[in-house]
Formats: C-alpha cells, structure tokens, sequence
C-alpha cells in the first residue's frame, strides 16, 4: 500500500495554537499593568466557559473530546474576546460572549475548521449590539484614574458589581479615547483641541498605547515563528497607515493621524491575532492581502463614518463573508499553466 | 504586485540564493538522512540462492517470455522480449537453470503478485557472448533500436522504457539534455555514491545519450548536500562542455519539472512533455547503464540499491535484480530488532513493501528498514484549520486545502478544475500539515475515480450511439418490410414463398435462438465482463502508482502511464457496458427484434475477444 509521505515536519494544531497563545502574553502583562487584574478574571471566567462550552457540545456532537480541547483553538478564542472586551466587564457579560463564540459560532457551524465568521469576534458583536452601553464604557487606565482600584475592588465589581464606598461607576470608566474622538467631533470640536485632554497618550490612548505596542511585539514574535503570515498583518497595517494618513493630510482638524489608528483600538491585535485566525480567513497569498486590505479599509470607515467607535469586529465579519469570493478569485497561477 | 508577493516570501523563507539557479515555489526541508549510508563504498553483492524476476519491471507492456522452465541460461540473456512500443526487455542477471515461470508476489504498492521467471543459479556466473557497438561510428536509428533490447528503464525509479526516450524519429529536435542527479529524496544515496565512484563512466554515458540525441547543450543538476558527488562529475567533465550545475537541496528539486526550471528558467507547460521545448532528461543511472550496454554489450541486470534506516550497517549495494530482499538486509548487517516493515523508495513517496519475500526489481533505488522511532506512526487527522502550509509547500503552486476538500467531499469536477492532475504526489502537503491529513493519498483517491469515471461515461455515451443506431435500424428495416409487403401484394401468390426465403430476418435459423438463452448468455457475459473490469481497474490503479515511486518521474512517463492505465480502463468499462447492456426482458419480440439482438451479442462479443487481451496483459 501506498500511504507515503512517512515523514512530517509540522508544528501540531496544539503548538500552533499555544504559540498564539504565548504570543497575547506581552499584551496580557500590560494590560494587567494599566487596568489592573481584573482581566485576568475575566480571561479565567472565559477560559473556562470556552472549555466547558466545547466539551460540552463536543459530546453532544459525538466527537472525541480529549483531541480538540488539546488543540487549544478554544482557550485561543475566549483569549481574544476577553481581551477584546472592556476590563471590567461584568462576569455574565464574559461567559454570554463566550458561550456565543464557541456555542453558535464555532460548534454549531461544524467545530474547529469549520466556522466561516471569526468566532471572537461573533461573540464581540453580539455583545457590542445587545449590550452597547457596558461595551463602550471602559474603565480610565489605573495611573489616570481618580479611584483606582485594586485587585479585590475589581474581583468585586465584576461579579457583583458594587464598588467601593462613595464611588460611582460613572467615576471609573469613561469613554474610550476612540469613541471620545468620534462624539467629540460630532460637537464641532477639532482634532487637536481633543487629543489634548489626558485621556490621549502619545500616539493613541494613554495605556493603551502600550498594551497595542505589547501586541505588536507578540505578533512579530508570531511572525518570526511562522505561525501567521506576514501578508495579512502587512496588507491591515498599510491600509489602515495609507488611508488615515490620506484623511489626516487632507484635513487634520476632523481626521485623527495615522499612528492615533494605529495604536488605538484594537488595531495591533486585530492585525496578528484577529484577520490572522486561519479558518475564517482566506487561503492565497493575494487574497490574504485583499482580505486584510479590506478589514483595513473597513475599519477606517466604520471608525470614521460608522455609528461604533471601533471597527475592528465588524469590519472582519464583513470581509469573513467574502473570503469563498477572494480565494476563488485569487487563486494562484499553477506551474505550467497559463495565467 | 506579484514581484512583491515573491520578494517578500523569499526574504521570509530566508532562502539560501544560489547563482544561475531558477527557484520554483514551495518545496519543504526534510533532514536528509543521506550520512549514514555514505560513509562506505559500493559494494557488490554476492550471486543469490536463487533470483526472481517479474515481468513487470517497468512501465508499459509486459515482455513475451522467451525461456521455458528446465532451461538453461547463460549471464545476459534475453529471458523476455519487449513486446509493443513501451516495452523493456528481461534478462538472466546470472547463468542458471530457469526453475519456475509463475505467479509470485512482486514489489509494488498494489502488493499483488504477477508472473515472474524464477532462475537458480549454477555459480558459474558465466557471460552469454557480448556485443559491444561501436557507438560513434553507427547509424543513430539503429543503436536506439538496439536499446530496445538492451532491458534498460528509467533507474531514478520511474522505470519508462529508454529506448522510447530517445527515438527521435530521424531528426531531432532536442537542444539541451539534462541529467538528473539532484536525488532529492531523503534517505537515498545510491545516485550520490554512483557520481562518486564512477563518475567517468557516468560521463561517457551523457556523451553517448547526448550524441544520440542531438542535444548541443548538456546540464548536470545535483543538490548541495552532495558535495562529494558534484566534485567528482565536474572533474569527469573537464575535457568536454558538460555542464555541472550545483542546486539547493530542496524536496523535490529531483522532479524533472522542478529540475528543468531551477537548471534553465524554463516552465514546461502543463498540457507538454519537455522534449515539446527540446529538452530530455535522464538520470544519472540509466546513463551508466547505457554506457555499459553499448561498450561492453551489458544488457541491465543489475542496479545500485541504497538500503538504509534501521538496518545494522546502512550502505549501497550493486545489486542483481531478482535478489531476494533479504539478502540484501543480511548483507547491510540485518534490521534491528524493532524494524516493523520494508519501503521501497523514500520517505517522501515511497511505499511499504509486502510482508512476504519479494525481489529487487528495477525500480529498487532505496530499501529502508522502517521502525516507529523512524517513522512514527501519525496522530489521528485533525480538522483542516485552512493555515494553507500545504499551499506554501506546494511545488506545483496548487492549493492542497482546496483540492483537500474536493476530493473529500466527492467533489470531482472541482478537484479537477482546481488542476488535480497537475499533482505530482511529492508529499509536501502531507510533510508540512499541522493537522496531519494524509493529503496525498486524498489525490490518489479522487485521481483515480475521476479516471474510472470519465471511461465510464464515454463507454455509456458510446453506448447510447449503437442504441440509437440499433432503433434506426429496426425502424429502416421495418420500412422495408413493409415495401417488400407491399410488393409481394402486388406479385402473384406464387412469388410469395421465395420471397420469404430470401428475407434473413426470418430465416429460420435466427428464429431457434430463444429469449431464454439469450439471456443466460448475457448473463454469464455480464458478470465475466465486471470481473475483468474490477481486475483492469485494479492493474490500471496499480499501474497508475508505478511513477510515483520517485519524484524524478519524467513528465514522458507520467502521461504515457496515465494513458496506459487509461487505455486499460477503457477496454474493461467498455467491455462492462456492453454486457450490461444486454437486454432482460425480451419475452414476446418480434422476430426482428430478435435477429438485431443477436447480430448486437455477435458484435459484443466479438468486441469483447478484440479488448480481451488488453485487459489480461
């Protein structure tokens, strides 16, 4: 029988996975550092919903269960939402998020390979429609913060939501500097006028700057160790750089500057973690460059013109549904066929 | 933007950039394996007990056998002659007795036995009388026809007819040859220690094929981990203008394809052979074989064989075909005690060989000993995550994911729009899947029901044409029954009866054969018919993994194997079709209805006697 080739030379689906895993590491450490511990509650809580979820609906499923929660894509994807999410967002909020991702949008669609949307960001718009008021608010970083509140206070919050004495809700979180920009500019206030308040840092906002820069630095690490390719962050981040940059040269009173888009948001961890999530994404080197191109495109858009502060998630849904299109129109010249 | 895209890859790839060489895209990196059965010489191994050789050595038809049991051979005689175009004669490796002519089974992945001729030395080891040819000073035509005799196949492991290889009809149109001597599969040496050790012989070998061929220019390729090697033929080519062209060792640099790119920039179309653009390529080992044919009048019967993996002492060996492989394992020092079973070829696209004892054949390039700390078995198949690895690996630029799914889901059409067929079944796709898909053997399987299918199709369409022929008939001669009704209306009585007698539709001989036994026939028909089809499937199936044993399979042997196992298909789908076409239920036909099914059974079977021989071959 013929059953060559005998040899491989892959990382596992497992090491793939744990690498990205390794990778968000950076990031996590630096958020803990700005907004406190609580995310690492809320990455605990959606961990564990992710893993239960899973198992849960593997064995209704009747899949073996050991070798897909050892290929970890579940811990990836409760990873990314959470991060996705505002830093103290109540634990209900985490595990409907969750449960949504891994239930509807990964198991129901056939489990791992499958799921034609990204999964975290299924679960991230559900949340961001249903629940728009919590979404958008986010606690201020903790060296800017009136209250900050330590590690108890934040445990505390997010599962009964009752702060400490003769503080208000209203005190601890505030617009995202994204969302602040956009209503601002709406009152007729410029640019300049409103990067100037604390809450804007030296590129984006003060904190999240860094945990974007943490991002950057998790993803060139995933780079190096060809986990993802380099032709979706390249294709996300030059749009995202050209097409701010056109806006802002044009009119800098009304357009934030490219590196404000680049650092804000989830910009960093939408180009290594988010449009390179291989399942729901293209498969051709051009397409992945189309398919990024777009998610940039559409990112700008939304932030720019669109009713949500932040694009990120719609604007890789949308490109999600037209990955069959892209790869089937991109595919590439076969060795010895015409084009 | 494509420039980019490449640039780009290459810079991440981090690929070594070698001078004057024309990389193609994807190829994977596996360790080559290639120390271990290096660090000793060639050696000859001894006269066997006893040597069976197949008659299916090679690609094509099988030779005739020319010796019956009890006789006695001499070392170099022709044991079985080529029989139609590509063909390759058998010769005795040693002198003998024949002492069998049977079935037995034979190194193929199919693991089928077929016939071999079974010889039992009598030591004495002595030559048939010799005839060298005098190569510079004879016609062309003539020495190639003489190849024809010569037994001598394709030794990269692709094992087409060389003869065929160089007809060139008069006048030929082949400007380049290249020599293919990249051996870019892991594991196998036996090309590296061969340039290493007969280099000069090598080279009067590329001399005698590139005068037969007419090629101005010839070129060398050989990978860079085979420095030693790469040496050696750049000496032997110091006095003429062969070129030796160092390549990056990249799995499967060997394929002739890849080669022909990397060494020229030339992208062989994929619906053309190389020799449409003029260039032929030959392996460093078929080259030698020639050599020895035309100066020393050595017909093949003997290779170099690397054996290797879990064997005591890996080395080569020059090997008589129809060596047991055990004595081939003794002589490497024995497996180690936790050798699970043999493989024939690489690790790449190699094969497992069967459990019981089978012989060196042509095709034998490597022996590994396989044992699950070489070859460990591999995990469960995970769910494809489309990370497209296997569309970066892919030497041929397809999109495996794609193809994956298609052939999955029974999706043929699109496995074939998505140029299924330009799958050369190297195995990077398979080498380099996270999730551990046994992608190739995916292709294997879609490639050949797409071939079944597409026979059968023309078998049902040609099918329907004798139906619709046949009811125009019956229809035309009804007309003419009724006109010669008419007729005889108008003719006295008395013309009548004679009349009749000239009618053959009527006759009463056609009239004796029954419903009932028209029917048994059929029947008996039908199911021999779908027993020699399943048997023509499972040959053309077999027959189809033949090149695949080694990526050097030239694009020539390639298509003439697809066509071989296609033709054979054909004459069983045919032969299916026709017996299923005979009618069930015929009770109460008019007689001429009657006499057109037994003129169609007399067709059928006359059809099926003509395809008969195909299919037993």
């Amino acid at each position: 029988m013929n059953r060559s080739p005998y040899i491989t030379d892959a990382p596992t689906v497992s090491t793939i996975m744990l690498k990205v895993l390794l990778a968000l590491v950076p990031g996590i450490m630096a958020y803990t550092w700005i907004y406190g511990g609580g995310i690492l509650v809320s990455l605990t809580l959606a961990t564990s919903t992710a893993i239960i979820a899973e198992a849960a609906l593997l064995k209704i499923r009747q899949r073996p269960i050991r070798p897909y929660l050892m290929d970890m894509s579940a811990v990836v994807t409760a990873w990314l939402l959470a991060l996705a999410l505002p830093p103290l967002a109540p634990w209900w909020l985490v595990v409907v998020g969750t449960l949504f991702a891994i239930v509807i949008a990964k198991q129901l669609y056939g489990g791992l390979g499958y799921n034609p949307f990204n999964p975290a960001m299924v679960g991230y718009a559900v949340l961001l429609i249903s629940f728009p008021l919590i979404m958008t608010k986010w606690p201020a970083p903790l060296l800017l913060a009136e209250h900050p509140l330590g590690f108890m206070d934040q445990l505390h919050f997010i599962f009964n939501n009752v702060l400490p004495n003769e503080i208000k809700v209203d005190a601890i979180t505030s617009a995202t500097p994204l969302d602040y920009l956009k209503t601002q500019l709406m009152l007729k206030q410029t640019v300049a006028s409103i990067t100037a308040t604390p809450i804007f840092g030296m590129f984006g906002a003060k904190g999240g700057e860094v945990v974007s820069g943490a991002y950057l630095l998790g993803g060139l690490y995933l780079l190096q160790q060809r986990i993802i390719s380099w032709h979706l962050p390249t294709a996300f981040l030059a749009v995202l750089t050209t097409i701010s940059l056109m806006f802002y040269i044009a009119d800098s009173a009304h357009f934030a500057n490219p590196l404000f888009h680049l650092m804000s948001g989830a910009s960093m961890l939408c180009a290594f973690f988010i449009i390179t999530d291989p399942v729901s994404g293209p498969t051709t080197p051009k397409g992945k460059l189309y398919f990024a191109a777009g998610v940039g495109l559409l990112t700008y858009l939304i932030r720019a013109y669109g009713g949500y502060p932040d694009g990120v998630a719609f604007a890789v849904l949308l490109m999600n549904m037209c990955v069959p299109l892209i790869d089937a129109l991109t595919q590439p010249r076969v060795f010895g066929h015409e084009k | 933007m494509h420039a980019i895209i490449h640039f780009a890859s290459n810079l991440m790839r981090g690929d070594a950039t070698h001078k004057n060489v024309f990389a193609f895209n994807g190829g994977v990196h596996p360790l080559d394996h290639k120390a271990e059965s290096t660090t000793r010489a060639i050696s000859k191994l001894a006269i066997p007990e006893s040597l069976t050789l197949p008659l299916r050595q090679h690609v094509g038809y099988i030779p005739k056998v020319k010796v019956q049991v009890g006789d006695h051979v001499l070392k170099g005689q022709m044991l079985a002659e080529a029989e139609g175009t590509v063909s390759a004669a058998i010769h005795a490796p040693t002198s003998g007795i024949v002492s069998a002519i049977n079935e037995q089974v034979i190194p193929h992945p199919s693991g089928l036995p077929d016939t071999c001729i079974t010889i039992t030395p009598d030591g004495k080891d002595s030559w048939q009388q010799l005839h060298p040819i005098d190569w510079r000073n004879t016609d062309k035509k003539a020495l190639v026809d003489s190849l024809r005799a010569s037994g001598i196949v394709g030794l990269g492991g692709a094992t087409f007819p060389t003869h065929i290889k160089l007809h060139t009809n008069g006048k030929s149109n082949i400007h380049t040859l290249v020599i293919n001597a990249a051996e870019c599969e892991p594991y196998i040496t036996c090309d590296d220690m061969l340039m290493r050790e007969r280099a000069d012989e090598v080279v009067r070998g590329i001399e005698i094929v590139q005068h037969l061929l007419g090629a101005e220019k010839c070129i060398v390729g050989v990978e860079d981990n085979k420095p030693q090697a790469a040496s050696a033929m750049t000496s032997a080519c110091i006095s003429n203008d062969i070129i030796v062209k160092v390549v990056p060792t990249l799995y499967p640099s060997g394929d002739a394809r890849r080669l022909i790119h990397l060494l020229l920039a030339i992208e062989i179309p994929n619906d053309k052979r190389s020799t449409d653009v003029g260039i032929q390529v030959f392996n460093v080992a078929t080259v030698l074989a020639i050599y020895r044919y035309f100066v020393f009048g050595e017909p093949s019967i003997s290779r170099i064989v690397t054996v290797t993996g879990n064997v005591a002492q890996p080395q080569n060996f020059e090997v008589l075909f129809g060596t047991p492989l055990q004595s081939l394992i003794t002589a490497a020092g024995g497996a180690k005690k936790d050798t699970t079973h043999f493989i024939m070829g690489g690790p790449m696209m190699g094969f497992d060989l069967p459990k019981s004892p089978v012989p060196i054949t042509k095709a034998a390039n490597c022996i590994i000993a396989a044992a699950p700390n070489l070859f460990p078995t591999p995990p469960p198949a995970m769910p494809c995550i489309r990370c497209a690895r296997c569309a970066d690996a892919c030497p041929v630029n397809l999109q495996p994911q794609e193809l994956y799914w298609f052939s999955k889901s029974d999706d043929f059409e699109k496995a074939s729009d998505y140029n299924l067929f330009d799958c050369i079944e190297c195995g990077c796709c398979t080498y380099v899947c996270p999730s551990d898909i046994p992608l190739v053997q995916y292709y294997r399987y879609a490639k050949s029901e797409i071939i079944v299918a597409d026979k059968a199709k023309e078998a049902a369409d040609l099918a329907r044409e004798r139906n619709d022929f046949r009811l125009a008939r019956i229809e035309r001669e009804k007309l003419e029954r009724a006109q010669k009704h008419a007729e005889r209306a108008q003719v006295g009585k008395s013309d009548i009866k004679a009349s009749e007698a000239s009618t053959p539709e009527v006759s009463p001989e056609n009239k004796v054969s029954s419903p009932h036994a028209g029917s048994t026939v059929s029947a008996a028909t039908d199911k021999q018919a779908a027993i020699a089809a399943a048997i023509a499937r499972a040959k053309a199936q077999k027959l189809a993994a033949t090149p695949t044993t080694a990526p050097s399979a030239e694009p020539v042997d390639k298509q003439a194997l697809i066509a071989a196992a296609i033709a054979r298909a054909r004459a069983a789908k045919l032969a299916a079709t026709q017996a299923g076409l005979a009618p069930k239920n015929i009770d109460g036909v008019s007689a001429a209805v009657q006499t057109e099914i037994n003129e169609t059974d007399a067709i059928r079977e006359k059809a099926k006697s003509s395809v008969e021989p195909k299919i037993l071959d």
